[in-house]
């Protein structure tokens, strides 16, 4: 058997990490647009909550235009964190996650799939919508890649952290608040680069540090997350 | 020895009832030392004038609630490798402490703040930081409560505080990049550029508090022993 063949034999066969980030990836987006609805309401968060400030603080433009990365990036971290409780909590409530792990799949394999179409139904479209809003805070065009960069780069990350939380709070009491006090101090990092960034783009300075360092975390967060989260279901599974 | 003889929580009750008096006491008499050595003994600061005491308690304490978290993730990490019950409670009782001296820090610090700053809070980043370790403690006090199965709960929540402490330094750094208002450590291990009986009193102060903390830590293990063990013979024969 040449290498190559013994590369897709290792990709196909049943029991691979591959397999079962494809497989989990595939079902989640498929059940994503089974019901569009839930995406679209985060979708609606986001904005309403971003509409929210300007009627709260006044409409001076350049007040406006000062906070208005800072904002976006709250607005983002809040509606991602809203769509998390979802993330397992299906899948456990109707015995879905315990055949999961039954599989002779690696769990990371399939967590780290379901914490990537987590992040296609939350994060991405929020990425998406980031420039419309960006201008209707009145950011200068050339500050938005900046802001569009570090919400691609950072929120993938509270995907992950928050996947942790949420498996961490599985089965508990007082489930939505406690997810908030878990989760809102873990994604301070990311807020604080995110906006960070944004800020730094706004200002016409290079926001180049703030994404390396966003980015950094994406490479860390992605490694270690998932074992993490794997215990946490195991704990919750017990 | 046999370690895993204090394993055991029906021994380690006793052990831990006969240890937690000589630690308050400890605890007593060091805090009665840093306190005289603080106020009767180390001079007025040059440019702060006699505000700058509240540091006996203000230092004492910070330093107390990132090392409690700390120790609170290693027994943590116990708990979950070795799945032993006693690490488990050990980081239940350590953290109700901790939160008491990060709440302690935070206060102090703010009483500070307003004589010195003219503000009682700004948004710095140790202060920040401070307060974010506020709510890590809450969280994993949270998660440890929120289950009906005590156990389920433990592993959670010793999960929780190791996931917090390898973000923690990340929180610290991450905030740093405000400009700080907050001042420098004045204390570092090549040298420290403050008076000699000021750092003792500090030091007196830090250490009275970890007797403290050790000593609460104990206390409160019995009592979380007693609740998880009030169905076992040996409870109910600690009854009259």
């Amino acid at each position: 058997m040449s290498a190559a063949a013994a590369r897709l034999e290792a990709r196909e066969s049943p029991g691979s990490f591959g397999a079962a980030f494809a497989w989990a990836l595939a079902r989640d987006v498929k059940l994503a647009l089974r019901h569009p609805g839930e995406t679209l309401l985060v979708i609606a968060f986001f904005v309403l909550v971003a509409s929210l400030f300007p009627l709260a603080v006044g409409a001076d433009p350049q007040l406006l235009a000062r906070i208005g990365p800072g904002v976006i990036w709250v607005c983002a971290l809040l509606a991602a964190f809203l769509s998390l409780p979802a993330l397992f909590a299906t899948d456990h409530a109707d015995g879905s996650l315990e055949q999961m792990a039954l599989a002779p799949h690696p769990m990371s394999g399939w967590v780290t799939g379901k914490i990537a179409a987590h992040w296609l139904a939350s994060g991405l479209p929020l990425t998406v919508l980031a420039p419309l809003l960006g201008l209707q805070y009145g950011l200068e065009p050339e500050a938005l890649p900046a802001l569009v960069a570090a919400l691609a780069l950072g929120t993938p990350v509270l995907s992950l952290l928050g996947a942790a939380c949420t498996a961490l709070t599985l089965g508990a009491r007082g489930g939505g608040m406690l997810l908030a006090l878990l989760a809102l101090p873990l994604f301070v990092p990311v807020l604080v680069f995110g906006a960070g960034a944004a800020d730094a783009g706004a200002m016409g300075l290079s926001a180049a540090p703030h994404l390396s360092l966003l980015a950094a975390m994406l490479i860390v967060a992605a490694l270690g997350v998932p074992a993490a989260v794997c215990a946490a279901l195991r704990i919750a599974l017990d | 020895m046999n370690w895993f003889y204090l394993a055991s929580p029906a021994t380690f009750y006793r052990f831990a009832g006969w240890l937690a008096p000589w630690f308050f006491g400890l605890a007593a008499i060091l805090a009665a030392a840093g306190l005289y050595v603080g106020f009767g003994v180390a001079p007025t600061d040059a440019q702060q004038g006699e505000v700058y005491r509240i540091i006996f308690v203000h230092v004492a304490a910070s330093w107390m609630s990132m090392f409690l978290y700390f120790v609170m993730a290693c027994y943590g990490a116990v708990a979950l490798t070795f799945n032993t019950r006693l690490a488990a409670m050990m980081a239940r009782a350590i953290a109700p402490t901790g939160a008491m001296f990060t709440f302690v820090a935070l206060w102090t610090g703010s009483f500070w703040g307003r004589p010195t700053w003219g503000t009682y809070w700004v948004w710095d980043a140790r202060i920040t930081s401070e307060l974010v370790l506020l709510f890590l403690y809450f969280g994993f006090i949270a998660l440890a409560n929120a289950f009906e199965d005590p156990r389920r709960g433990d592993r959670a929540a010793a999960l929780l505080a190791l996931i917090g402490v390898v973000n923690l330094p990340i929180i610290y750094f991450s905030v740093q990049w405000w400009n700080t208002l907050h001042q420098g450590s004045s204390v570092k291990l090549t040298g420290t550029s403050m008076h000699v009986a000021m750092l003792w009193g500090m030091l007196l102060m830090a250490i009275a508090f970890w007797m403290y903390s050790i000593g609460a830590a104990l206390t409160r293990v019995r009592a979380i022993i007693l609740e998880r063990e009030r169905r076992t013979h040996w409870v109910r024969g600690l009854a009259p």
